[in-house]
């Protein structure tokens, strides 16, 4: 069994009232993806019904190209691979190999945000331009917001595993499953996007 | 892997102000934040109603003669959004939620304390934020609903501070959400199966659902508005190539269920309070719970009866009317249940058992009217009329205020260890019930006879009927008085109460009032049953 908080002091003075339960805060984490992913439901729908609705006149249609955007495909995808090494290693409790899978998922992430700078900069239109353009850039802007955010707490992460024995390890492995997870729901969410977004 | 629970880290007593303060201090403890939610709440409903005076003071002669017209639309607007998202939602969801949830479930506390503290501290300075957003230059003025064009061609700053409250208020009602499934799921005492909860968690986990599922989409599309005023895109601006009903339809997919998020927990508290003070079990519990779980489903997919008049094609119409009024059935087995619970019951006339007897009658006549507006050509007839203004308030006030404050009567025993005085409370239900039905029944007629919604001016013929209805908003603001004595001098001197002054078998009366802070001395005491009331009588027989 662990603890929430391992100092053996706390544990000595309440071991009376001490409660032990599963461990829910995976749990709690799921609900909140879910809550996340119908944010991105919203937007989606939004951005269809615009697709079938409000169609643009035919000067106004862009052609989205598509290398970076694959490009960016993939480098989620093996992110995902190379954290699930993280975690394989640290559940062997061999943190250091943990920790460069880790900061190796990072700059993936990092990368990624860097292509998706890189084709803003050279798409054709601007935010305000028109329906189609305001849509695509909030959708995939609010995904590059949670891939920085995911990106900064894997670095994070990969602070803490830094030392030996200390707040991660094979039986502290909880934020690293923490991460994981919501690493794995944006890259689920950007295929989703990709297709629709892309592909459609 | 398991972790442990240790109260007495979460609740640290030692570095926690003692009595009454600790309900000013950053706390843990789930029963200090549920009446801090509870408290909080109520100071923004004496606003809110402050504001209702207001609007009916000016509503009281046909001319704007009370207040500038603008200022009337900004009023509105903050009554409307302070009494649902500062009001009924954190009240009936976190206060007593809060209170009761780790009560029920065998828990010492919520399953995550320091979110339950978080989730809380958002809503003063966010409610303060609202109600200082009328202050600025442009106090949002486009009604709780914020509809575009509107809302994006109105003056715009205080509509953007509008935005940003009720963002941060969702976020606080999400991670209550969070908390509340896992507790009920997660933290129950091992031992205590679903089907043996009391019904409050069970509704409790439906609106839970709701709200994880319902709320980010309002939040995605405030986010998508404030684009529209701040960066001048189009989403929902037709001038610039966007579709205002594509912004209706996903405020209605949130704001549907949130009639729902303000009236389930409503549901659980009534099923909770009518048992005991009818002394019989509950009527039918695996029915309440299906009927729960009913609304939640068919509640997410009925949200375009709010638009029938937006140009919503026929199939849409048709679609929407059937599934609206199917939810009537749940909600009828949940009202036949209350009725045989208290039929031949050993009914005590208590103020809590008047004001959840008033909500019976409120919320029957306010579900009638509801199925009346799903059918598309009377809705087309009465859209955007007072007809409205008097259903939701029917559903709000009268269900969900009357279930609030026969909560109060009911548990303010447990939480002070002091009896509320009963005289008082009668006065207090009688004035309200009066007030409200004199307010908003003569509405039903106003509607149907053509008086527009949200307007400061109107016709002289219909006069009369809004005296009547301001005089019973008179009448309910003065019923606040009452209770306020009532309060303030029980908790200063009133009789003790015990520990379980009603006789309850719910959990939350088997330990002292107020209860420790780690809710039990011992373990959590497993209530097999918690309606048995009358059991051993019958067993006797
Ligand atoms: C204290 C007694 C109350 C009175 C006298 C009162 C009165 C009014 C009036 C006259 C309006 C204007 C209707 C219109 O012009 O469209 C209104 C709107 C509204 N009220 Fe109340 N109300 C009261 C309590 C409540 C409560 C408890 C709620 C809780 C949910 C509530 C929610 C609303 C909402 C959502 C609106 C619509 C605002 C809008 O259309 O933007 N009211 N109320
Ligand atoms: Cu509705």
């Amino acid at each position: 069994m662990t603890t929430l908080d391992s100092s053996k002091e706390i544990q000595k003075n309440n071991s009376e009232i001490n409660e032990t339960h599963e461990d829910f805060r995976m749990f709690g984490l799921i609900t909140f993806l879910i809550a996340d992913g119908m944010t991105f439901a919203g937007f989606f729908a939004a951005y269809l019904t615009y697709k079938a609705v409000n169609p643009l006149p035919d000067g106004a249609i862009y052609e989205l190209e598509l290398p970076i955007p694959t490009l960016n495909t993939i480098l989620l995808l093996v992110s995902s691979a190379t954290f699930h090494k993280a975690g394989k290693a640290l559940l062997k409790d061999k943190n250091s190999d943990s920790q460069k899978w880790l900061f190796f998922t990072a700059f993936l992430g990092i990368i990624f945000l860097i292509c998706q700078l890189f084709e803003y900069f050279n798409l054709p239109f601007g935010l305000t331009d028109n329906l189609f353009a305001s849509t695509f850039y909030a959708l995939t802007g609010f995904h590059g917001l949670h891939v920085t955010l995911g990106t900064l707490m894997i670095l994070i992460i990969a602070w803490q595993s830094r030392i030996n024995g200390g707040r991660l390890n094979s039986q502290n492995i909880f934020p690293l499953e923490a991460v994981e997870l919501y690493w794995h729901f944006v890259d689920g969410i950007w295929v989703i996007l990709f297709i629709i977004l892309y592909l459609l | 892997m398991t972790i442990s629970i240790d109260p007495q880290k979460t609740n640290n007593k030692s570095l926690q102000p003692k009595g009454w303060l600790r309900y000013f201090s950053f706390s843990l403890d789930h029963k200090v934040i549920g009446i801090q939610y509870l408290v909080c709440g109520f100071l923004f409903y004496l606003i809110g109603g402050t504001l209702a005076s207001a609007i009916r003071i000016e509503l009281a002669s046909p001319m704007s003669d009370f207040m500038p017209r603008d200022v009337y639309n900004q009023v509105l607007t903050l009554h409307g959004t302070i009494m649902i998202f500062l009001w009924i939602v954190p009240v009936v969801n976190g206060a007593f939620g809060n209170y009761l949830i780790p009560f029920y479930v065998g828990a010492r506390d919520m399953a995550f304390p320091r979110l339950n503290a978080v989730a809380f501290w958002l809503i003063p300075p966010s409610g303060l934020m609202l109600v200082a957003s009328y202050f600025v230059e442009g106090a949002a003025q486009a009604g709780w609903t914020a509809y575009p064009p509107l809302s994006i061609t109105t003056p715009q700053s205080g509509q953007i501070i509008w935005i940003l409250s009720v963002l941060l208020l969702g976020g606080s009602s999400i991670f209550g959400g969070i908390n509340f499934i896992a507790t009920i799921i997660k933290l129950r005492r091992p031992g205590l199966k679903l089907m043996q909860l009391p019904m409050y968690c069970w509704a409790m986990l439906g609106t839970s659902l709701l709200v994880v599922l319902s709320t980010p989409v309002l939040a995605g599309t405030l986010i998508l508005l404030s684009f529209d005023i701040i960066a001048n895109t189009g989403f929902f601006n037709p001038v610039l190539g966007g579709n205002v009903v594509v912004y209706q339809h996903l405020f209605w997919f949130y704001s549907h269920p949130a009639v729902y998020i303000m009236v389930l927990p409503a549901f659980g508290l009534v099923s909770e309070i009518l048992p005991v003070h009818a002394r019989k079990p509950l009527f039918g519990y695996t029915t309440m719970v299906f009927s729960i779980m009913g609304i939640v489903v068919l509640g997410l997919v009925v949200w375009a009866h709010h638009m029938f008049t937006s140009g919503t094609p026929p199939w849409m119409r048709l679609f929407f009317t059937i599934a609206t009024a199917f939810i009537a059935v749940p909600t009828g087995i949940k009202f036949f249940n209350w009725v045989a619970t208290l039929w031949g019951g050993k009914i005590s006339i208590n103020s809590a058992m008047l004001f959840s007897c008033g909500f019976i009658i409120n919320f029957v006549f306010g579900g009638i009217t509801g199925v009346a507006l799903a059918q598309v050509p009377f809705d087309i007839h009465v859209h955007d009329t007072y007809f409205v203004v008097a259903h939701f308030h029917y559903i709000v006030y009268g269900g969900t205020v009357f279930i609030i404050f026969s909560s109060i009567y009911h548990w303010f025993p447990k939480v002070t260890g002091k009896m509320l005085n009963e005289k008082f409370g009668i006065l207090h239900f009688i004035i309200t019930f009066i007030g409200f039905n004199l307010c908003f029944a003569p509405q039903h007629w106003l509607g149907l006879n053509g008086m527009p919604r949200r307007v400061a001016e109107y016709d002289p013929q219909f006069q009369f009927i809004n005296q009547i209805s301001s005089i019973g908003a008179l009448l309910m603001a003065i019923s606040t008085i009452p209770f306020l004595i009532n309060i303030f001098l029980s908790v200063r001197n009133g009789k003790d109460a015990g520990d379980n002054p009603w006789n309850a078998l719910t959990p939350e009366w088997l330990t002292s009032s107020p209860p420790p802070v780690e809710n039990w001395e011992e373990e959590a005491p497993l209530v097999e049953e918690p309606y048995g009331y009358g059991k051993q009588f019958s067993e006797q027989k």
